[in-house]
């Protein structure tokens, strides 16, 4: 159970990104957070595994206080918790299977990943992960080389290896056309429905909210304005959230 | 994340009044005229300041001199012309006879001496012309008698043109017969066209053979500058190599985007102080343990190369057992403590072994030096790379220590903080921070008694110890109601101050002090180079590491990557192609830089150059600036195409 408390963020330049946000995510759930942009939905997620320091409120995860955790701990907490990006965030001139192993790199032995060398049963499970996203003939290719849809999948095996409990999507479909996003997002449904594991994914579609999200906050200027099944958000919600110039799209 | 759509206020651009536009324009050209002034006025005082004066430039001397020098430096003393000593006669009568004398017209063709008159009463003054013959050189004039003995009369020398004219006085000697004047000079044999053998006059000992050399060939001076100019290109490649060893792990350092996260609980930094005083001295005995240990099996390579074997084993399985390769589950107390004691145990031996190696490398490059002939640098140098190792492997020692013991004590500070009731937490971080402030002031203290050589206690310990108390408390207070203290800023700041100092000083200068260090040549060069390159790679890597993108920094960072893991993984391949071509740049720049380092008594050409510059040998400067100007062109173009290749 995933419990986040009046959660606050100020940038330095004095940009109230989150206001007083609260909401529950029970272990399992496919979240989709939604929003305009620069609403706070990357921000709130940024905060979850604190890449972002909030300013104030509490994040609880499994009663574990994760604002609360020491530079090491935080360190542990991470591990468990995947992380997808909009821009996938892959370092190019490294080889696939490099980006896939670096999500392991929370559980090796810093000293002997520093040479670039992992255990035997973490290179397996790269390639078994590669092949999960079917990429397995990719592994030695730079990852520079791949196409945006490919770049993303090798974004979810990075995450999967981490044997993550939680998975944030930052907007991890925006960059891609509609029929790379739902392939995409299968595997994200693939991974929450086999796994178990907890997805809380920022998305801008709502027909991709409608079909994947078993439940859907809005924020709208850091405000959570809406926590409710995707299916309750008609018309009328969509401008609350959106705006009243907002027209749907999808 | 925090970009919001902020409507961009229209910037209203109301027309100007029609009436201010006069008096602004006004303004203006009052304001420009001013400003023209100044300028004038900056450079007046610009020109008299450097000393600019015309009149020297149109000052005929003056440009003789500088006509004579271009000339000079036009005509590098490339190769050496054997010379032949060559003799030329002209005729005479005395006294003259009754019909005149009418000597044969000598050939034009070649050099040739006339004389005039051709015939003069006893003992008169008789004018000795030359032409032809080779330009500014000396020659001798001889009298030849009838039994072909030479009498010096004189002396002459050719002008530019090759030609001369010389009164002589002639012997009081009357003849029927013509009299011989004879000018003797060295003409030089062959050209670069005609290679010709000369007879050095001298025979091989063994064959009996005469020894001939080839005319031209290559000058001393030639010989010179190539010696001098491969050590140019091998200094440069040196301060090169240390420069960017070193510069590299120094550049995170100066990384504002890497830095500026960095921070520590209060009682966790504030302990690592405490605990790095510490390290020194126990890296300082760890140090002196494995020396002693490893000097113990040094009497043979035999015996050391089995310690090094047994070292070697025990450090790999050690450490192999210590660290293992994955850390799934927490590892009890127990387990734990006997890790750590394990990873020091593997570390000592571990350092054993590097000492026994260098050890060995020393040995065996004696042993090689004398075998190898004339490849005896390499015996020589793997002694040398022993050495180096050696001086390296204390150097490691000591940092790695110090640093367990900084990592250490911030353990031991969060550790702490966490078990601490709440009431006692401010009293302790009082205390730590009095200690660590007044540690900290006293090793600068300590460092500034060395400098200037002060010895009163008083004055090194207690007096900086107290200010440093007062300091450190002060800095708890203010740090107190923060979750943690940043200290990468710090660190940034103090490292690019650092290396701005460093960068400013020119290794001309630097030079200076490093041969009164290690005397005059290219070792002292290599130093001064290198430090520099160290502290200008280091800035420009930073400013490289800067400007990555964060992506994949935080992608990493989100796997619960350590801060080493996040730059070995996410920084250092996206910094790759920059760091070489800015190494290639900076082995360009110190090919240039070590040309000249020689000015300043650091080796290479430059060397050369000075001396023959000091000596008005500009014939000889000339070959240098040649070589320098072949070197330096053909490492840009190297060093661009190798840039265009790997970036």
């Amino acid at each position: 159970m995933l419990r986040v408390e009046h959660l606050t963020k100020i940038y330095d330049d004095g940009t109230l990104a989150l206001d007083d946000v609260s909401f529950e995510v029970p272990d399992g759930q496919f979240l989709a957070v939604i929003g305009l942009s620069g609403s706070g939905k990357s921000t709130l997620l940024r905060c979850v595994n604190r890449l972002i320091e909030p300013t104030d409120g509490r994040i609880l995860w499994n009663d574990v206080d994760i604002t609360a955790a020491g530079q090491e701990d935080m360190r542990k907490i991470r591990r468990k918790i995947g992380m997808v990006f909009q821009h996938f965030n892959l370092v190019h001139r490294s080889p696939v299977i490099t980006n896939v192993l670096s999500g392991r790199l929370g559980y090796v032995s810093p000293a002997m990943s520093l040479g670039n060398r992992f255990p035997k049963s973490a290179v397996q499970k790269a390639h078994e992960q590669l092949a999960r996203v079917g990429l397995e003939e990719k592994a030695n290719n730079r990852a520079d080389e791949l196409s945006g849809g490919q770049q993303q999948r090798v974004g979810v095996a990075r995450a999967l290896m981490q044997d993550p409990e939680m998975i944030l999507a930052d907007e991890p479909v925006a960059s891609l056309d509609p029929v790379l996003a739902h392939g995409i997002m299968q595997y994200l449904e693939d991974i929450n429905d086999e796994l178990g594991v907890t997805v809380l994914c920022s998305l801008h579609f709502l027909d991709l909210v409608h079909r994947y999200a078993d439940k859907a906050i809005a924020l709208n200027d850091g405000k959570l304005v809406f926590e409710g099944p995707p299916k309750e958000i008609d018309d009328a919600r969509f401008k609350e959230i959106y705006g009243k110039e907002a027209e749907r799209v999808g | 994340m925090a970009d919001r759509d902020s409507s961009p206020e229209a910037i209203d651009e109301s027309p100007q009044d029609s009436e201010k536009k006069p008096r602004r324009s006004g303004k203006r050209f009052w304001f420009i005229l001013l400003a023209v002034l100044v300028g004038i006025g900056i450079y007046a005082y610009a020109f008299d300041k450097t000393g600019v004066n015309f009149d020297e430039i149109q000052n005929e001397t003056r440009q003789e001199s500088l006509v004579r020098i271009i000339r000079k430096l036009a005509r590098p003393e490339l190769l050496t012309y054997e010379s032949v000593k060559t003799s030329f006669d002209a005729e005479y009568m005395s006294p003259c006879p009754s019909g005149g004398y009418d000597p044969e017209d000598p050939s034009t063709s070649g050099p040739y001496v006339t004389l005039a008159p051709s015939c003069i009463e006893l003992g008169g003054e008789i004018t000795l012309e030359g032409f032809n013959l080779n330009a500014n050189r000396n020659g001798d004039i001889f009298y030849v008698t009838g039994d072909g003995i030479e009498i010096r009369l004189g002396e002459f020398q050719t002008d530019e043109t090759g030609s001369f004219s010389q009164v002589v006085s002639t012997r009081e000697r009357a003849s029927d017969d013509p009299q011989i004047i004879r000018a003797t000079t060295a003409v030089t044999v062959g050209s670069i066209f005609a290679w010709e053998q000369v007879a050095t006059g001298e025979t091989d000992r063994e064959t009996g053979e005469e020894i001939f050399v080839t005319s031209p060939r290559l000058s001393q001076t030639s010989l010179d500058t190539w010696d001098k100019i491969i050590e140019t290109v091998f200094l440069a490649l040196i301060a090169t190599t240390v420069g960017t060893l070193i510069a590299i792990p120094l550049s995170f350092f100066a990384a504002r985007n890497l830095m500026k996260d960095v921070a520590m609980p209060l009682m966790a930094l504030t302990m690592s102080i405490a605990f790095a005083v510490a390290g020194m001295g126990v890296g300082f005995m760890v140090l002196r343990f494995a020396r002693g240990t490893a000097d113990l099996f040094s009497d043979t390579t035999a015996i050391a190369a089995i310690a090094l074997a047994i070292g070697t084993a025990a450090t790999y399985f050690l450490a192999k057992w210590a660290v293992p390769s994955t850390e799934e589950e927490e590892p009890s107390a127990g387990l734990r403590t006997a890790r750590l004691t394990a990873v020091v145990v593997a570390f000592v031996t571990g350092m054993i072994s590097l000492f026994l190696v260098s050890v060995i490398l020393t040995d065996i490059g004696e042993w090689l030096a004398p075998k190898l002939g004339s490849f005896e640098f390499l015996g020589t140098f793997v002694t040398s790379v022993g050495d180096i190792f050696w001086l390296f492997v204390s150097a490691l020692t000591a940092l790695v220590t110090g640093f367990a013991f900084m990592f250490l004590g911030s353990r031991v500070g969060i550790g702490l903080r966490k078990r601490l009731p709440n009431g006692a937490v401010k009293p302790v971080n009082y205390l730590l921070g009095a200690i660590a402030g007044a540690m900290s002031v006293v090793v600068i203290a300590q460092v500034i008694a060395w400098l200037y050589e002060i010895t009163d206690p008083m004055k090194t310990f207690w007096v900086p110890a107290a200010i440093g108390a007062v300091l450190g408390l002060l800095g708890a207070f203010m740090a107190m109601g923060k979750e943690s203290v940043g200290i990468g800023l710090t660190i940034y700041y103090t490292a690019r101050t650092i290396f701005n100092a460093i960068r400013a000083i020119e290794p001309l200068v630097m030079v200076i002090v490093f041969v009164v260090w290690v005397g005059l040549g290219a070792f002292a060069g290599s130093i001064a180079l290198a430090l520099h390159t160290t502290a200008a790679l280091a800035k420009l890597y930073s400013e490289q590491v800067e400007s990555i993108s964060l992506g994949p920094i935080e992608a990493i960072k989100a796997t619960g990557a350590t801060r080493m893991q996040t730059i070995i993984y996410a920084v250092a391949p996206q910094i790759v192609p920059p760091y070489i071509s800015f190494t290639m740049y900076r082995w360009d720049i110190n090919v240039r830089m070590s040309t000249i380092i020689g000015f300043a008594g650091g080796g290479g050409i430059g060397f050369l150059l000075q001396q023959n510059i000091n000596l008005l040998n500009y014939r000889a400067a000339a070959v240098q600036m040649l070589a320098i100007a072949i070197v330096v062109a053909s490492m840009d173009y190297i060093s661009s195409r190798l840039r265009e290749r790997f970036v």
